[in-house]
C-alpha cells in the first residue's frame, strides 16, 4: 500500500519544502521506499534543498506529458538508496499538470512498489495547491505560530475536507495533522508570539511535531543538505521525531522551552 | 502612577490578541464553510438596507446556516447599538 502526503499550508514561505525534505528523507532513513514531488510548477525549488539540481534532467511535467518515462525523471537520492525526487517544470505554464496526469504518476509510483509519496505543495489555494492535495491520504498542514499563517492553515482544512478524492469519494477524510515550525520558545514565553497550545487550540487539530526555528535551517539548505541530516541541528532532530509519530510512534515533545538564561543575564538582561 | 511602576510595565502580552482575533474569525469562516456562496453578498446587502435605518457596524451583522436532521435555516442577527441614556 502506498500512502500519499500532502505537505501544505496556504501560506507561502512558512517550511512546507523544507518539511517535504526532511520528512521525505526521515522516511528513507527508516527503510521506506519514497518519492517526493514538487508541485510548485515554474518554481522548482525542491531539487535545491535536497541537493540534486544538476542532475534534473526531465521533470514532472514531461512524465505527464509523455515526454520521459517516470523512471527517467525519477532522481535517486545520493545518499539514500530508497528515496527519489520528482522535479517541477521550470517552464511550463500550471495549466501543464492536470488531475488525470497527476493520478497516472501516482499510480505508477504505487505499482512500482513505493510504501510513501510526499507532494510538496506550492502556496495559495489555486489549482496547484488543490491538485497537490487532491489523492492525499494524510495532509501536514505546516503552519507557523501568526495570524496570517494559522488563518491560512484553516482554509486549507476545508479544502481538505471538501476537494480531495477521499472527501468527494466518502472515503473517509484526510488524515490532518498540525507541523508547527518556525517556533520560537523564547518568543512564547515573553509573550510574544502564540504557544503550539494556542495554535492547537484555535485549529482543533493534533501537532505531529513543532519544529524551532533556527539558523541550522539555512545552513543546511544551503549546502543542500535536508536539515534532518544535520547530526547537531534541534530542527533536524525535531523532524526526527516528527517522522516517528508519523509512523506511529509515541516520542516526547522536545524544544518546547527556551534555553535557561544564566543569572547574570536575567538579572541584567540580554 | 507610584514611582516604581515603569519597574512592573511589561510588554502586552501581544500573543494572546492573536489567538483571540483567530479563535473569532477562524469560528467565522468555518460556519460559512459549505455553506451557499451567496452568503458573503446576503450579509453584505442586508448590512446596507439596515443601516438605511440604524447604524449598525459591520461588526454587527451576523449570518450562519445551521444544519440538523436534513434542515437548513438561515440564521440572522444583527446586534443593535447601544442607546445612549
Ligand atoms: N525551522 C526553521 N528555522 C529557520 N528558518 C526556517 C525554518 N523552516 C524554514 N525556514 C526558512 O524559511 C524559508 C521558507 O522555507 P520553505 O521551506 O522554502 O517554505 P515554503 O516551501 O513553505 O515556501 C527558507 O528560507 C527556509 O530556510
Ligand atoms: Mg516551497
Amino acid at each position: 500500500m502506498t500512502e500519499t502526503i500532502v505537505v501544505t499550508s496556504g501560506k507561502g514561505g512558512v517550511g512546507k519544502t523544507t518539511t517535504s525534505a526532511s520528512i521525505a528523507t526521515g522516511l528513507a532513513q527508516r527503510g521506506h521506499k519514497v518519492a517526493v514531488i514538487d508541485f510548485d510548477v515554474g518554481l522548482r525549488n525542491l531539487d535545491l534543498i535536497m541537493g540534486c539540481e544538476r542532475r534534473v534532467v526531465y521533470d514532472f511535467v514531461n512524465v505527464i506529458q509523455g515526454e520521459a518515462a517516470l523512471r527517467q525523471a525519477l532522481i535517486k537520492d545520493k545518499r539514500h538508496e530508497t528515496l527519489f525526487v520528482l522535479a517541477a517544470s521550470q517552464t511550463r505554464d500550471k495549466d501543464s499538470l492536470t488531475q488525470e496526469g497527476v493520478g497516472n504518476v501516482l499510480e505508477a509510483l504505487a505499482q512500482d512498489g513505493f510504501d510513501y509519496v510526499i507532494c510538496d505543495s506550492p502556496a495559495g489555494i489555486e489549482k496547484g495547491a488543490h491538485l497537490a492535495m487532491y489523492y492525499a491520504d494524510r495532509a501536514l498542514v505546516v503552519v507557523n505560530p501568526e495570524v496570517s499563517s494559522v488563518r491560512d492553515s484553516d482554509r486549507i482544512l476545508g479544502l481538505l475536507a471538501s476537494k480531495t478524492r477521499r472527501a468527494e469519494r466518502g472515503d473517509g477524510a484526510v488524515q490532518q495533522h498540525l507541523l508547527l515550525t518556525r517556533y520560537n520558545p523564547a518568543r512564547v514565553e515573553a509573550g510574544e508570539m502564540m504557544s503550539v497550545k494556542d495554535v492547537e487550540e484555535v485549529l482543533g487539530i493534533p501537532v505531529l511535531g513543532v519544529i524551532p526555528e533556527h539558523e541550522s535551517v539555512l545552513a543546511a539548505s544551503n549546502q543542500g543538505v535536508p536539515v534532518i541530516l544535520e547530526e547537531s541541528s534541534h530542527a533536524g532532530h525535531a523532524y526526527t521525531d516528527a517522522v516517528a509519530r508519523l509512523l506511529g510512534e509515541e516520542r516526547p515533545m522536545r524544544f518546547l522551552d527556551a534555553p535557561k538564561k544564566g543569572f547574570l543575564k536575567r538579572v541584567f538582561g540580554g | 502612577m507610584g514611582i516604581l511602576d515603569f519597574l512592573k510595565t511589561r510588554p502586552k502580552n501581544t500573543a494572546n490578541i492573536a489567538r483571540e482575533r483567530l479563535r473569532i474569525i477562524v469560528a467565522q469562516e468555518r460556519s460559512q464553510r459549505g455553506g451557499p456562496d451567496y452568503l458573503p453578498l446576503l450579509r453584505s446587502e442586508l448590512l446596507a438596507v439596515i443601516k438605511k435605518y440604524v447604524n449598525v457596524d459591520p461588526e454587527a451583522v451576523l449570518i450562519n446556516v445551521e444544519r440538523d436532521s436534513g434542515q437548513e435555516v438561515l440564521e440572522l442577527s444583527v446586534t443593535l447599538p447601544e442607546v445612549k441614556a
